[in-house]
């Protein structure tokens, strides 16, 4: 039995196609994906991303905690603010990407993917032991809320009087909105302007309602993990699970600069890292644009068009609305750029080498 | 519920046969709850024209956003004309799944007898969901 969020009923009223997501009952799409994600390239969409793990770490040593639990330099990051931080094994295995958000000098919020947060709340409890600090998993108190979208801050603002054009990209102010507790936060997976409202579940509903009504008049719909899939790959972000896992460190993944050797003391994965850390991965993570309009899928190997050996294995695939042309994410081994295709189904479809991200809002 | 046309005959694999009762030429297409479960369908690959095949042979396939699924033959005989405009435009067969979204028209050989009726068909779709 998948569990439901606290929007469940108001996604079974819209008509929503709902499907297990990490264990989640999570609404797939509403009517046309396509039509959502376009919603959100150029008006707004409404987001229940309530799967989403909250776990607090608070205490006078929260953020010397977290300096060694994970991999980025949290006791540097000012109240108020976030950062894009990962959590890696002894091994230097990613374990989860996660949004670490400073709300006070001793108050940290950690947020998870669904498919991880249990895991990573025993993992920050374990390696929080030796400080003065304390590990709270609060993710079945929360529900999650994302407007995203060029028009996003205007049907925000209708709803709040917090200072949103103060609110820099990766900062979070708590707040009221539509009469209810808020922490606005603008971050976002989609690869536009938008926010996230981290806020009770019993105020999902009516905040859903309200921000429903205010956004009616720019264009908002409501959007679901299909549109949400190819907003963030058309973005070039990484999904735990497919460009992200165990098997990889952060370096792998291209991500070597979330990894902060800089930081004073030990953390866990430094050792395994920092022999890594200008080593060359054999494999890069590339963007693939089909010349065709067959789409590269999660796992269909990459081959070399002229002797068809394997050379690589798409992470992420999904026909792009922005490029109109199917794209990709792939592992490939390093320095090949040309002569790649994608073995679809027994087929060598030609696809071209680009730079990520695919998509880049106009600022 | 989606729509099922009485007219029509079935197979399990949600596509949908018109033309089985009166003759020779049967067209095919997905159906409505096979629409709605792919999705917004971008890619569409058909049989070529002049093609033989045999029921339940794997003639082309249907692409949508999250997933890819084969298109079968849901009789024998040859294939006579496949539906270009679909091709081009591939939201045709969620737009219109009984109409402009049909896939393609088979010179049937053989007979058509394992097909489902609508009742059937119905039938096992409520099962289904």
């Amino acid at each position: 039995m998948s569990r439901p969020t606290p929007l469940r009923g108001v996604h079974e009223a819209l008509g929503a196609t709902l499907t297990d997501f990490a264990g989640w009952l999570m609404p797939l799409r509403y009517g046309s994906e396509s039509a959502e994600h376009n919603a959100v390239r150029q008006a707004a969409g409404l987001f229940d991303l309530s799967h989403m793990g909250e776990i607090f770490v608070t205490g006078p040593q929260a953020a010397e905690a977290l300096d060694y639990a994970l991999v980025g330099h949290l006791s540097a990051l000012e109240p108020g603010r976030a950062r894009y931080t990962m959590i890696v094994n002894a091994e230097g295995g990613v374990l989860d990407d996660l949004i670490v958000y400073r709300l006070a000098p001793e108050e940290f919020m950690v947020v998870a993917n669904a498919s991880n947060y249990p895991m990573v709340a025993a993992q920050l409890t374990e390696r929080a032991k030796a400080f003065d600090a304390v590990v709270d998993d609060r993710s079945d108190r929360y529900a999650l809320i994302a407007v995203q979208g060029p028009r996003s801050q205007e049907i925000l603002a209708a709803l709040t009087d917090a200072d949103l054009d103060g609110l820099k990209y990766y900062a979070g102010l708590p707040a009221t909105v539509a009469g209810r507790r808020a922490l606005i936060a603008r971050t976002g997976y989609t690869g536009e302007d938008g926010f996230e409202l981290f806020i009770a579940g019993d105020d999902a509903e009516p905040l859903w309602a309200a921000l429903t009504e205010a956004g009616e008049p720019y264009g908002l719909r409501p959007a679901g993990l299909s549109a949400r899939d190819t907003l963030r790959l058309e973005a070039g972000m990484p999904l735990y699970g497919n460009e992200l896992s165990a098997a990889l460190t952060p370096f792998d993944a291209g991500l070597g600069r979330v990894v902060r050797f800089d930081k004073p003391g030990d953390f866990v994965g430094r050792a395994a890292l920092e022999p890594l850390k200008d080593v060359p991965p054999s494999r890069r993570l590339v963007g693939l644009v089909a010349t065709g309009r067959r789409v590269p899928r999660h796992g269909y190997p990459v081959v070399a068009a002229g002797d068809g050996a394997v050379v690589g294995e798409v992470t992420s695939g999904a026909p792009s609305q922005s490029l109109g042309k199917p794209i990709a994410m792939a592992y490939v081994d390093t320095g090949l750029t040309e002569g790649l295709a994608v073995d679809i189904r027994g087929s060598h479809e030609p696809v071209e080498v680009v730079d990520l991200p695919f998509y880049r809002r106009k600022k | 519920m989606t729509s099922i046309p009485d007219e029509l005959h079935y197979t399990k694999e949600h596509e949908w046969v018109a033309g089985v009762d009166d003759g020779l030429t049967l067209t095919v297409g997905i159906t409505a709850y096979a629409a709605e479960a792919l999705g917004d369908v971008v890619y569409v690959q058909l049989p070529e024209v002049g093609t033989t095949v045999a029921a339940g042979d794997s003639v082309g396939e249907v692409e949508s956003t999250k997933s890819v699924s084969d298109v079968y033959a849901p009789v024998g005989g040859e294939v006579i004309e496949v539906n270009a405009a679909v091709v081009d435009d591939p939201s045709l067969v969620n737009g219109d799944p009984y109409g402009e979204g049909w896939l393609f028209r088979v010179r049937l050989e053989g007979d058509a007898d394992d097909l489902l009726s609508a009742e059937e068909y119905a039938a096992l779709t409520s099962g289904e969901s």
